[in-house]
């Protein structure tokens, strides 16, 4: 997962930024971690695309094979996980929740991949420093959740009841609610991102410490801090995120 | 600040930073105890009722991810104060020149 394996002399979890652009007066800094996000983000499109267009050929009469019974047993997976958590009614979910999943996951796998880095002042090839490990893209995203539960707790319920469920159980409680309605998205970025972080961490510190034992060792390392923790996170993210906002519009 | 020269006062604060990760990770204790509770638990629910196995083994993992998050953010400090330390830097602008 780490850079150590290519420049084995220096370790390096920093994010690097690659420029800076000023938008009205805005200072945006693209960083390695968003260029390995927009990278991912473009390969899962293309992929997509792909895939849709060969379920779109597919047979609906038959059993599938290969690619396109992979992704129904996916769908199936994400209709069923939906369904039970969230309720019946809000079934709809289950596309966001797709989308949200697939791009974690490939983002926490990511690591594990070799792709074109910008560092410093030219282009290297390395291993991803995976884009989850950074607090900008984990926030984000638990901002959209964040947004998502009081958007649709104001559109479920209303602006009165959402104001009063504030309130609950007693007016003196007002400050602790809000405190726990914000809170929800830190502790889950944090979640996320420290979990990465720490396997991106520790994997480069083991490389660098004991490199002539890590082509013994290490497989089993990169299938537990890369591999369990990537996939079991992702989909806490996503259990977290049903929760919270289901939890909202009730 | 008279006797003592900048470079012994950024020292003083990287060692201590890194007596202050090792006693931070402290923290992981906590999480150990509480997943180590929600494994077995689940282990005796699997047991109670084999059928639920696929329900209990959903519970425990979210149970035991979200019991983590207390045992992150200390490794969160652990690390800043490792490998990205906030406090050298303040220090420099304080009393360098």
């Amino acid at each position: 997962m780490s850079v150590l394996l290519l420049n084995a002399e220096e370790m390096d979890f920093n994010i690097h930024v690659i420029k800076v652009f000023n938008i009205f007066g805005l200072k945006f800094v693209f960083t390695n971690s968003l260029w390995n996000a927009l990278c991912i983000a473009i390969a899962i499109t293309i992929f997509c695309a792909i895939v849709g267009h060969k379920v779109r050929k597919a047979d609906p009469l038959k059993p599938q094979k290969g690619i396109v019974g992979l992704m129904e047993v996916a769908v199936e997976f994400l209709n069923k996980t939906t369904r039970d958590t969230m309720g019946p009614q809000k079934y709809n979910f289950a596309a966001f929740y797709g989308g949200l999943i697939i791009y974690i996951m490939v983002c926490n796998l990511s690591g594990l991949l070799i792709w074109f880095v910008p560092y410093r002042d030219h282009i290297t090839i390395d291993f991803i420093r995976p884009p989850t490990a950074d607090i900008a893209v984990t926030l984000s995203m638990a901002l959209i959740t964040f947004f998502m539960t009081q958007g649709f707790a104001i559109k479920e319920k209303g602006v009165g009841k959402w104001l009063k469920a504030l309130t609950e159980p007693v007016p003196f409680l007002t400050p602790i609610n809000i405190i726990g309605e914000v809170a929800n998205p830190i502790s889950l970025s944090f979640r996320l991102m420290g979990n990465i972080l720490a396997g991106t961490v520790i994997m480069g510190i083991y490389y660098m410490l004991v490199p002539y034992l890590a082509y013994i060792v290490s497989p089993a390392l990169h299938f537990y801090f890369d591999i369990f923790a990537g996939v079991l996170q992702s989909y806490i993210f996503m259990m977290l995120s049903m929760i919270y906002v289901s939890g909202g519009m009730e | 600040m008279a006797e003592y020269s900048l470079e012994q006062g950024s020292a003083l604060i990287l060692g201590c930073s890194a007596i202050g990760a090792g006693i931070a990770m402290i923290a992981g204790l906590g999480p150990g105890i509480g997943q180590g509770f929600a494994a077995g638990k689940g282990a005796e629910g699997v047991s109670r009722q084999p059928a639920a196995s696929g329900d209990i083994m959903r519970t425990m993992l979210l149970g035991a991810a979200v019991a983590e998050t207390t045992g992150i953010y200390s490794l969160f400090i652990a690390i800043m104060l490792v490998f990205a330390n906030p406090l050298v830097s303040r220090y420099m602008s304080l009393f360098g020149e």
